[in-house]
């Protein structure tokens, strides 16, 4: 044990005055980097994250298409399964938010992200770096869907590079629910209530849209609420980028709500960590 | 390079900036006030104890210090940077290794150290060295490779206050490092934190446990609502208690009350009564051996039985119920609960020993 008396007592660390700017964002860039690495590390070691975030979705694909899929009667090339796909991933991006939110929840808990806010690190790494993590773990869950998807007999319709925009539209709206989810986990900041704010919201706005069924087949109250919220407008969107068909209207509206709720929630998100203490 | 010189000055016995220094510091959550103005001034390279039961505001005022929370009033200097305003530089020279490990339990205690070594931007050849050097000191080598969650609550605190280390800093700060850990572990902490210690990092450490205060602090201040209401060296304090204290356990918790009725002619001070154990305390000032006696005495004529009766010096228990009326190890205060956050758990109570 002598050797730390040893080590401790050389001020090694310490910097004379402020690093310049170019230098303070290289070190935000590589602390990003890892923390990102860490909750991607975190997340390949937990079992339970894995089936949440990929065996989840892959159940939800097989039971819509061979469950409910025979009983539900749409109108677009190839039946129930290509309507279905674009929806189902729509609804696995939404639901990333929900290890967004958990793993904020704990590490305020926990006192994790007090530590790091103790240490000379980029202040915005711990966030950014969850965020990028969660879009990594995301774009895989969705290309496994995908895959699935095509097993069951998903086929794009439409031409590739409609095909990869969609993926791309849906990472972007899966990253926007993400920062709410950033937001609600840091400021409720308890695990087991994070995982059930997310469920009472999530649920909803994910089922009642066009993501599952034909909005036509709910009664008019439902439809009124699912024909004007953002799921569906994002879901129609993949939809038509996938399948073909008029994507015009639906498109700009989900533009104007992605953009709305980055504008609003990555500040709210942002200022729930600063004022996580 | 005024650190360097602090140092120096230790050794030579010369004075010079303190390495803490706090001055009027107050911080409320809502309704509560945690801190009311506290002053503290810790010389560099010695270990400042922040002794107070639970909610006392111990937390707050670490977590001020380590720029983790803003002051309401008054500042705090660390290393001659303001807490505040040159939080960045404060980052830059601080350790902090708090109640709860905060480890990254599904990494290995190998990855743990080498992500902090990265986020205090060393390379990741630098990490990787820096990490198996903490290891190796830590005696945490064999299960470095082993997921932290599978630790033992000892080893998890060790590999916890070695990733405060990783970037050497020349003021520790440790917030509870031994609540909720068995005796031996604690002892194994003990040892870890004197070695840190002789190698001239400066500490700030706060404890529920006197005794843990007595074994490592230099100075002590004893903090209750939020004020400090006594600072000095362990012997200091116990001057305050003046003169011995007679104890004993009446194991017939029936006839606890009857006992400090037959002795309550004895003590200087009203007896303090351990409902739980049927321990009792009573400072008998300089009248030691003739307490004694007389004790023996009239709890013989009352007919208590009793168990383990002695005159002892005063422990900084009796410290602590001598300025606060209340014991260090009962909760004083409803817990400032704020927002969730999980405050220090009920210690064990091997903890309570003395």
């Amino acid at each position: 044990m002598t050797a730390i008396a040893a080590q401790s007592g050389a001020p090694g660390a310490a910097h004379p005055g402020e690093p310049g700017l170019f230098i303070q964002a290289r070190w935000a860039v590589s602390d990003t980097l890892t923390i990102t690495r860490r909750n991607l590390l975190v997340w390949m070691r937990v079992p339970a994250y894995i089936v949440f975030t990929v065996i989840q979705p892959v159940m939800f694909v097989l039971m819509f298409r061979y469950v409910f899929g025979g009983a539900i009667p749409v109108n677009v090339p190839g039946g129930y399964v290509n309507f279905l796909m674009p929806g189902i991933i729509a609804q696995t991006a939404a639901f990333a938010s929900f290890g967004t939110a958990i793993a904020l929840a704990q590490e305020l808990k926990k006192g994790v992200i007090d530590r790091l806010r103790s240490m000379p690190m980029a202040r915005s790494a711990v966030l950014a770096g969850r965020l990028v993590a969660d879009t990594a773990r995301m774009t895989v869950t969705i290309l496994i869907v995908l895959a699935v998807g095509y097993a069951v007999g998903f086929r794009f319709q439409n031409g590739p590079v409609p095909a990869i925009l969609m993926v791309v539209l849906s990472v972007v709206f899966g990253v926007a629910i993400c920062l709410i989810a950033a937001y609600t986990g840091l400021a409720i900041g308890d695990e087991e209530s994070v995982q059930a704010f997310g469920l009472i919201w999530l649920f909803p706005i994910t089922f009642l849209s066009s993501a599952f069924v034909p909005i036509s087949t709910m009664p008019g109250w439902l439809q009124a609420f699912a024909n004007n919220q953002p799921v569906t407008y994002v879901v129609n969107t993949m939809r038509a980028l996938a399948l073909g068909g008029p994507i015009e209207a639906n498109l700009w509206k989900s533009i104007v709500w992605l953009v709305g709720i980055f504008v609003v929630f990555a500040p709210l998100a942002v200022r729930a960590y600063k004022r996580a203490a | 390079m005024g650190l360097g010189q602090g140092r120096e000055d230790v050794v030579t016995g010369f004075n010079s900036e303190p390495a803490i220094l706090v001055e009027g510091l107050t911080k409320s959550f809502g309704e509560v006030r945690a801190l009311r103005g506290i002053d503290l001034s810790v010389p560099p390279g010695t270990v400042l104890g922040v002794l107070g039961p639970n909610g006392a505001g111990k937390t707050t005022a670490v977590r001020i210090l380590t720029t983790l929370l803003r002051p309401d009033g008054g500042r705090a200097l660390v290393e001659g940077h303001d807490v505040v305003r040159e939080a960045a530089a404060v980052r830059r020279s601080i350790g902090l290794s708090g109640q709860s490990a905060a480890i990254q339990e599904e990494l290995t205690g190998r990855e743990n150290l080498e992500i902090v070594g990265r986020l205090y931007h060393l390379s990741w050849p630098r990490a990787r060295a820096r990490a198996a050097e903490l290891l190796e000191q830590f005696d945490l080598v064999e299960a470095a490779d082993r997921a932290a969650k599978n630790f033992s609550g000892g080893m998890q605190r060790r590999l916890d206050l070695a990733a405060s280390l990783v970037g050497q800093p020349q003021v520790l700060f440790l917030d509870e490092p031994t609540t909720g850990l068995d005796p031996r572990s604690r002892l194994g902490m003990w040892d870890i934190i004197r070695s840190l210690v002789a190698g001239g990092t400066t500490m700030l450490l706060t404890t529920q446990y006197l005794d843990e205060a007595d074994e490592l602090a230099n100075e002590i201040v004893v903090i209750d609502h939020g004020l400090v209401i006594a600072a000095g060296t362990s012997e200091e304090l116990k001057g305050r208690v003046g003169g011995d204290v007679l104890q004993f356990t009446v194991p017939d918790r029936a006839r606890v009350s009857d006992a400090v009725t037959a002795i309550a002619q004895i003590g200087e001070g009203e007896p303090h009564v351990d409902k739980e154990t049927g321990v009792i305390n009573v400072g008998v000032g300089g009248r030691g051996s003739e307490a004694l006696i007389e004790a023996v005495r009239n709890l013989d004529a009352a007919s208590i039985e009793i168990h383990g009766l002695m005159l002892r010096r005063p422990s900084l228990d009796d410290v602590f119920l001598a300025l606060t009326g209340h014991a260090a190890e009962e909760d004083g205060q409803p817990d400032q609960r704020r927002r969730g956050r999980r405050r220090g758990s009920k210690k064990d109570s091997a903890g309570v020993a003395s």
